[in-house]
Order: structure tokens, then sequence, then C-alpha cells
């Protein structure tokens, strides 16, 4: 009856045991590495069989409870079709990422980390399944933790730079906001529900206070780990700092976590106040537009790729504030619209995302920099890779022909069925956020050519990458296979749609049985054609060119250049130059530092530009005031650093204050 | 069943043969108004063949994407010309949402168009390039807004009823200022004064012309089809909302409206002989300001 869940659990005990048997194999060795990929495979593949098997019994949801020793809670998983979906990217990208790493962080060329690594990347994986998996609010607090440590270990594989460490400590601190945030609202369900059990249905008679608060506790809580504006803070930092295919988890899969939670939450109120979507609605268009004005102007492939996540979980939330909207003012086809595009767009970003951070670790391992402004012309060098990073820089734009496009089309459609609202009022106002989506999608591509543009093409800016080459087939082969299924999803809806129909019909059935469906209201099969049109149309080009590339008559001269004799890489228009006029544009929201030195004017001396875009909300905002929290605290400081009989006493003085409390 | 099939092939035809002649229109205009004779109307069609017999020189940096660019820009502008609805018949191919697909087209073109430009490593051409992404941020928000104004007052999420929608539901404040607001759009995007000049010859201050500097003979001539297909196909949107009225008999109404749409070449050419081009910097208040306008519109729609 419940063989999918329990094979989903011995999946989640094979992923976290997969790095434990490396632990006794030779640091110098590559034998613990392939036990760790295989028993992630073999975790994969149980997970995948579960799933199918799930999806084809048409059961709604599975649940297990065992009672354990622990005061509090139970062991409680369940398992539906919101929880598969969001199992599914896990599954994917963990052995996508094992495969990548055979290559790239191999345990003879990292003795000093490789172990630690896997360990953990197996033990969050595991964490993170847990979490989607939970049903108990204690299990899920605990699985929570877990994954924020693992996380912690993974960021900090390269302990030995300062710069890693800091980004580390960033994450933990917000991770741990975050836990406190989830915990208080893990209690205050406990006090409303009588029960641990998580996401059950609030009843009409809860005070509207308390399920306030629990909203705004998840929104912390969730909206951290999703990387909201402005609670991204710890996102950029760590994924730069990772090693890229945990970048690729982190940002395929980790924010994903964030998203379910607050999907979760959205399902606790039958018919939740106007002001839940409406706030997650303005947050997400927040978060995409400044995310992605944000992902322009960096100057670092990493931090680029970093904050266009900020950017998409934007669009996510824009489409679940949308869904919430529809739940609350009634209207299935803002639901179905809105939650289909969401969930589309996390199994999209799910496959691209991971694919775009995978060739970032491509170019790190070629030409060890993370500098856009250092590399130049590595599409000659770099064929495979330059094409795969194409792929998934067209599909993150959400240009038709590829999945992106799909997904946000969905939401589009959605907030653009809010302006034929026959009376006015609040309705109306929301498909104004159809604008923002597409400053962003616009903004995007800006971002995206400025990345792809100065790292692949031109002429190259530097000698350290002349030797640049691409890297072999274990790291290509997850790549190849993101790739295509990028185009799988654009090219075949159809598929995809019957699971997320069965999703939606989880989160809100009342709004299915009304007749709304995602085939009736967006034609997905003409979308279909389109692609295959334009991918077909792709394919003959691509196909032509190649044929013609021995034969073909053009002559091959340099570059114009307005007749100047010798020109040189350096004078090409960098990345930085590229988006400055957009920086310009946003400089009231960015402040753009680089301090140019003055230019002396007679005798030329070697000169030095420094660049940085720092974070408005953490270098501007929380790091200035938590130096001046600190500087105020520093006046408490005499009461420390005193002999042990001077905190005897102070102990004692808080201990009358309290009975002298107690007693009036 | 007759006008099924008769509808989109001269729908289609129009679409292929006529963009030359548009530029044509337009630099005949503004040689009448500077005192000049000026090149035959025809003029753009004799370039565009000539450019396709000559040979080609292709820089040594670059790679597949810039000989793709041109191919996948002409691709997806024919693609979006098949979404507007030309004078009173349906477009043909017309569906829920198309209006976001046309939106994003133009996208897929600019992705190609700016990345062929950084593709030559030439500082000029991605001088372009970074110009008409960071113009084509503004315009394309302006886009969506002028359209949303649209959906408002037809109901509906398709280019073809949404642009078709009787007379009689159209408020006149509404529609004329999410027009002005698209007018300039078409003007920016299809580098025409007061946004860009194409004409002139420093290439400091071209936006267009300027990125597509190392293109040369069949790319160049695809190039210049292209963008000429992209201003009718801009024209034919904006003239629903300009001048919606047709006679009702399908004859007529198919004279009709190429006839409009070398009017409209006139207005383009007449603004650009009256008008100077924008400092660079002020472009942007301008795109701003369509955007503004269009979004007034959606609030007059709403209020």
């Amino acid at each position: 009856m419940y063989m999918s869940l329990y094979i989903t659990l011995a999946s989640v005990f094979c992923m976290t045991l997969s790095g434990v048997p490396g632990l006794f194999f030779s640091r110098r060795g590559m034998t613990g590495q392939r036990i760790a990929m295989l028993l992630n495979l073999l975790a994969t593949l149980l997970g995948g069989a579960a799933l199918l098997m799930f999806v084809s019994s048409g059961s709604r949801i599975q649940t297990l409870t065992w009672p354990w020793s622990l005061p509090w809670g139970r062991f409680g998983v369940g398992l539906d079709c919101i929880t598969a979906l969001f199992l599914m990217p896990v599954l994917g990208i963990s052995i996508a990422g094992s495969i990548y790493a055979m290559e790239y962080w191999k345990q003879n060329r990292h003795p000093g980390n490789g172990r630690k690594l896997r360990l953990c990347w197996g033990i969050m994986n595991a964490a993170m399944m847990m979490v989607v998996l939970a049903r108990d609010g204690v299990l899920f607090l605990m699985a929570w933790e877990v994954m924020a440590l693992a996380a912690f270990f993974l960021i900090t594989t390269e302990d030995h730079d300062p710069g890693v460490h800091a980004a580390g400590w960033i994450y933990l601190i917000a991770a741990h906001i975050g836990i406190i945030a989830l915990v208080a609202m893990v209690v205050l369900m406990r006090l409303t529900t009588g029960s641990f059990d998580l996401w059950i249905t609030l009843h009409g008679s809860v005070p509207s206070a308390m399920a306030a608060a629990m909203f705004i506790l998840a929104l912390v809580g969730f909206g951290l780990k999703a990387g909201i504006m402005p609670l991204h803070v710890w996102l950029p930092g760590a994924h730069a700092n990772a090693p890229s295919h945990v970048s690729a988890l982190f940002s395929g899969v980790m924010l994903n976590i964030g998203i379910y939670g607050l999907l979760r939450i959205g399902e606790t109120m039958t018919a939740p106040p106007l002001w839940w979507g409406l706030t997650l609605l303005i947050l997400g268009a927040g978060s995409a537009v400044v995310g992605v004005i944000f992902a322009v102007c960096q100057n670092d492939y990493k931090r680029l790729l970093a904050y266009s996540s900020v950017e998409n979980m934007g669009i996510v939330c824009m489409g679940l504030g949308l869904a919430l909207i529809g739940r609350s003012v009634n209207r299935p086809d803002l639901i179905v619209l809105g939650l289909g595009g969401a969930l589309f767009h996390v199994l999209n970003h799910s496959l691209f995302k991971p694919l775009l951070f995978m060739g970032a670790g491509n170019l790190l391992h070629a030409t060890h920099t993370r500098k856009i402004d250092s590399l130049g012309g590595l599409a000659a060098k770099m064929p495979i890779t330059a094409i795969l990073f194409f792929t998934g820089a067209l599909a993150i734009c959400g240009l038709p022909g590829l999945n992106g496009f799909l997904s946000e089309w969905l939401i589009y459609l959605g907030l653009l069925r809010t302006a034929t609202v026959p009376q006015g009022g609040t309705l109306v106002w929301i498909s104004l956020a159809a604008g923002a989506l597409a400053a962003t999608g616009a903004l995007a591509v800006a971002g995206f050519v400025k990345l792809t543009g100065s790292v692949f093409l031109g002429n190259k800016r530097s000698d350290q990458i002349s030797h640049a080459h691409d890297p072999g087939a274990a790291m290509l082969l997850p790549m190849g296979i993101l790739a295509s299924g990028c185009c799988a999803m654009a090219l075949f809806p159809d598929v995809t749609m019957p699971f997320l129909a069965r999703a939606i019909h989880d989160w809100a059935p009342r709004a299915t049985t009304a007749g709304g469906s995602i085939g009736a209201l967006a034609p997905l099969l003409e979308m279909a054609i389109v692609n295959a049109v334009l991918l077909l149309a792709a394919a003959a080009i691509v196909s032509v060119l190649w044929a013609v590339r021995k034969t073909r008559a053009a002559v091959r001269r340099p570059t114009w250049s307005c007749a100047c004799a010798r020109t040189s890489s350096r004078m090409q228009y960098t990345g930085a130059s590229f988006s400055r006029m957009l920086a310009q544009m946003f400089s009231w929201m960015i402040p753009n530092t680089h301090a140019e030195l003055p230019v002396p004017r007679y005798c030329p001396q070697p000169m030095e530009i420094v660049r940085d875009v720092p974070d408005v909300v953490l270098d501007r905002g929380l790091i200035p005031c938590f130096a001046l929290t600190r500087r105020l605290l520093a006046r408490l400081r005499p009461l420390q650093n005193k002999p042990v009989n001077m905190y005897l006493a102070y102990m004692l003085a808080i201990l009358l204050l309290l009975l002298l409390a107690l007693g009036f | 069943m007759f006008e099924n099939i008769i509808n989109p092939l001269i729908h289609i035809g129009l679409l292929v043969a006529m963009p030359p002649l548009l530029p044509g229109v337009i630099n005949r205009t503004k040689a009448v108004f500077a005192g000049r004779k000026g090149p035959p109307l025809l003029q753009p069609y004799y370039d565009i063949y000539k450019l396709l017999r000559k040979g080609m020189v292709i820089s040594t940096t670059t790679t597949w994407v810039f000989q793709a660019a041109p191919v996948v820009t002409l691709a997806a502008t024919l693609l979006a010309g098949l979404l507007v609805p030309f004078g009173p018949f349906a477009a043909p191919i017309h569906f829920t949402g198309d209006l976001i697909l046309f939106v994003y087209l133009f996208g897929l073109a600019r992705f190609f168009t700016t990345s062929a430009a950084l593709d030559t490593g030439s500082s000029f051409e991605a001088m372009g390039a970074a110009r008409e992404m960071t113009f084509a941020c503004l315009s394309e928000a302006a886009v969506l807004l002028g359209l949303l104004v649209l959906v408002r007052l037809s109901g509906s999420v398709s280019l073809t009823p949404m642009l078709l929608a009787p007379l009689a539901h159209r408020p006149e404040a509404p529609v004329l200022l999410a027009a002005a607001g698209l007018f300039i759009v078409l003007l920016a995007e299809n580098s025409r004064i007061p946004v860009d000049d194409p004409n002139t010859h420093l290439e400091l201050t071209m936006i267009h012309e300027v990125m597509v500097l190392d293109n040369s003979g069949p790319l160049l001539g695809l190039i210049q089809y292209g963008s000429a297909m992209k201003l009718l196909v801009l024209s034919a949107l904006v003239l629903h909302l300009l001048v919606p009225f047709h006679a009702g008999v399908p004859g007529v109404d198919w004279v009709l409206f190429p006839v409009e749409l070398i009017a409209m070449a006139g207005v383009i050419g007449t603004v650009e002989s009256f008008m100077a081009r924008l400092q660079m910097r002020h472009v942007p208040t301008l795109l701003a300001a369509a955007s503004l306008l269009c979004g007034f519109g959606f609030v007059l729609m709403v209020r």
C-alpha cells in the first residue's frame, strides 16, 4: 500500500550514507568517490522508481507515522504530488552533481576536503528530502537544521580562503535567523491545532492575528531560504564561494525548499486574507526586478548567476502570490495559472540554473578566475561548453523556443487575466506586475548577453586563458543531460502538465473541480509547436553553417577597427562597460563603487582600477548596522572580564531580582 | 473557407514583399522636406538584391553566433509578423497569450543581434549593443503596458481580438495615450530619429547601425531586410490604434492597409525631418515617458 513511501525512505537512507564509506578509503585514491557516486545513483534510481510508482498508482497522499522516544512529536512523513514534485530536482541534481564532481572535485586532487564534501553532500540531499517529506513539526525542524548545517560545511569546503570563511559565516547566521522564525512558526501551529502535525488546514475559528503571525514567521524563515529580497543577503556570497557543483545544488534545489515552505503555508488557509498573496506578489516582483538589476551589474560570473537565482525565485513568488490571491478571491483560473507557472518555473529553474553553474565550473576549471573581464573568446577554445552555456542562457532569459518561456508565459497569462475583471478594484492593479515581469525579462537578456558575450565571444582579454579547453566527459555529460532536459520540457509540456495539474489539485481541490485546468486556460500545444519550429530552425541553421564551414566563399579578415593599425584585445568593450549605462541608470539603487585613481597629467604611470559591486542590503545596510550595534554594546564590556566572584555576584543579584519580581 | 486561405496568403505576401518599401518612402519623404530629389522609392529593394549577390568578408574573431544572428533575427521577426493582424483581418497565427510571444520574439532577436556585435570583439559594435540593450529594457516595459491597455479594453489576451476590438468599446483617451507610447517605442526600436539616426557617419552616436558594422554581403542584406520587416510589423500594430476604421469590404481593406502603412512611413519621415536626434543621455527619459503614457492610459481605463 505504502510501497512508494517506503522506497522513498530507503532512498533517503541510501543518500545519507553515500559519503560514509569514502571515509574509510585512502585520501589519495578515487575508490571512495566512486562508491559515493554509485550510492547516490542508487538513491536516485530508488527515489525515481518510487515517484513513478506513486504517480502511476494515482493515490493522492501516503502518510506514515511512527512514535519515537523524544518528548515531542513523532516520525511522521507523507508523500503527495507537491512533495513528489519537489523531490524530483533533489534526486536529479544530486546525481548530476555527483557525476560532475568525479572530474571537477577529484579526491586525488583534493585530498584535504573531498571526503568531507561528499559526506555533507549526501547528508544535505537526504535532509532536503526529509524536509519535503516531513509531516511532523519536530521532524521537520530537525531535518531543516541538518540541511542548514550540511550546507554550511559545503560552502566552507575551501575554508583556508578568508572570502569563503566570511561567506560561510554570513550564511550560518542567516540560516539560523530563519530557523528561529520557523521554530516560532511550528510552536504557534502547535498552539492553534494542538498537535505537531504539519500543513493541516486551519479552521476559520483561528484568530486572524495568530494566522498572520504564522504567515509572517513563515515568510521570514522560508523567504531567507529562497533568497527573496531583502532576505537574500547570504545568497550571492555562498553561491560564489562554494565549489561549482555545490552552487548548482544550492541554486537548483535548496532555494526550491524555501518555495516549498511558502507553498505549504499558503495551503493552511482555505481562503487566506488578500494581503498574504499581495505581499508575496510585491516581494516577488521586487525580488525579480532588483535581483536582475544586481545581476546585470556583477563582474563575477558566479555572483551574476547567484543574483539571477534571486530574480528567478522572485518570478516563482509572483506566481505563488497570484495563486494565493486566487485562493482569497476564489478565482480558480488565477490559482491554476499562478501555481502552475510557479511550479513549472521551479522545475525549469532546477534544470537551467545547475546547467549554468556547471558551465561556470567548467570556466573556473579551465581559467582559474571568476572575473568576467579577464575572459573572452572562449567559444573557440571550449566549443561544447559554449553551446551548452548558450542553451542555458537562452532558457533562463525566458526566450521562446526553450522551457523558461513556457513557465513565465503561464504567469503572464495569470497576471493579464486580472486586467480583464469587469469592475475596478484591487485585482485590476495586479496586472501591472506584468510590466515588472517584462522589465525583468529584458534585463535578464541584458545580463546574460553581457555574460555569454564577454566570456565566450570576442577576443581573449588576458593570457592566462590561452590554454583553456573543454573538460572531459564526466563534466560535460550531466550538462548535456540538463540542456536536453531544457529542450524536452519546451517541446513536450504535455508530459509535465498532468503532474502539475495533480499538484495544483492537491493544493486547491476546489479550484480544479471548478473547471480550471492548465490546458483549458493556456494553449500549450500551440506554444509547443512554436517551440518546435524555433528549435528546428535553430538546428537547420547550425547544420547549414556546419556543412558549409569549409566550402563557404567568405573571405576571412580581422575585425574592422576604424583604420587603427594595431588594436589589442584590451581595447575591447568589457562586460563592465557593456552594463555601464544600465548601472548608471540604477545608480541610485546600486552603489557601484569603482575607485579610479586620478590620471597623472604628464608622466603616465601604471594605473589600477578597483571595481566592486557591493550588495546594497548586506554591505550598506546590515554590516554597518551590526558594526554600530557592536560599538554601542562595547560600552557594556567593562561588566565582563571580571574575576569569578563578580560573576557569582551577578548571579545572586539576578536571582534576587527574579525573586522580587515573582514575589510581587 | 475561401477567406481562410486567401487572407493568410495575402498577409504573408505583404509581410514578405512590402518591408523594403517603407524605408524607401521614409527616405523619399525626408528628401522632399530637405528640398532634394532623393533616391528612388524602390532603392532599398535594389540594395538588398545587390547585397545578396555579393561576396562576404567575415571577421577572424567571430564564431557561429555571428553568422546565425541575422538568420535568427529575421526568423523571429517573421514569426512576430504572423501574430499581428493586418487591417481588419485576423492574423494567420493567433491563440491565447500570443502577445507575450510577440514581445519575447523581439527579445530573442535582440539576444542574437547584440551577441553577434560582441562576437566581433570591436568596441564600436559592443557600444552599440550596450545601447540597444539599455533602451530595449525600457521599451519592453512600455510595450507591455501599452498592450495591457488593449487587454483591458478588449477583455482578451490575444493580439487579434485585442487589436480588432469594435470601435464602440474604445474610449478615446486611453487608446490615444497607448498609441503615443507605442509610437515612441516604434521609433526607438526601429532606430529612427529622435533616438537614433540611421544615416549618420559617426559610429560613436549610432545604435543599431553600429552593431552591424562588420556584416557584409548576404548577411548585411538579411539584416537590412529584417529591420525593414520589424518596421512594418510594429507599424501595423500601431496603425490599429491610430486608424481603427475599416471599409468592411475585404477587397477595399486589403488595398487600404498597404496605403495606411505607406502613410505611416510618411509620418515617420516627417517626424525625422522636423526633429533632431536627442542626446544619448536623454533617450531613457523619452522611453520612460512612453512607459508612463501607456501606464497612464491603463489608469484611465481602471478608474
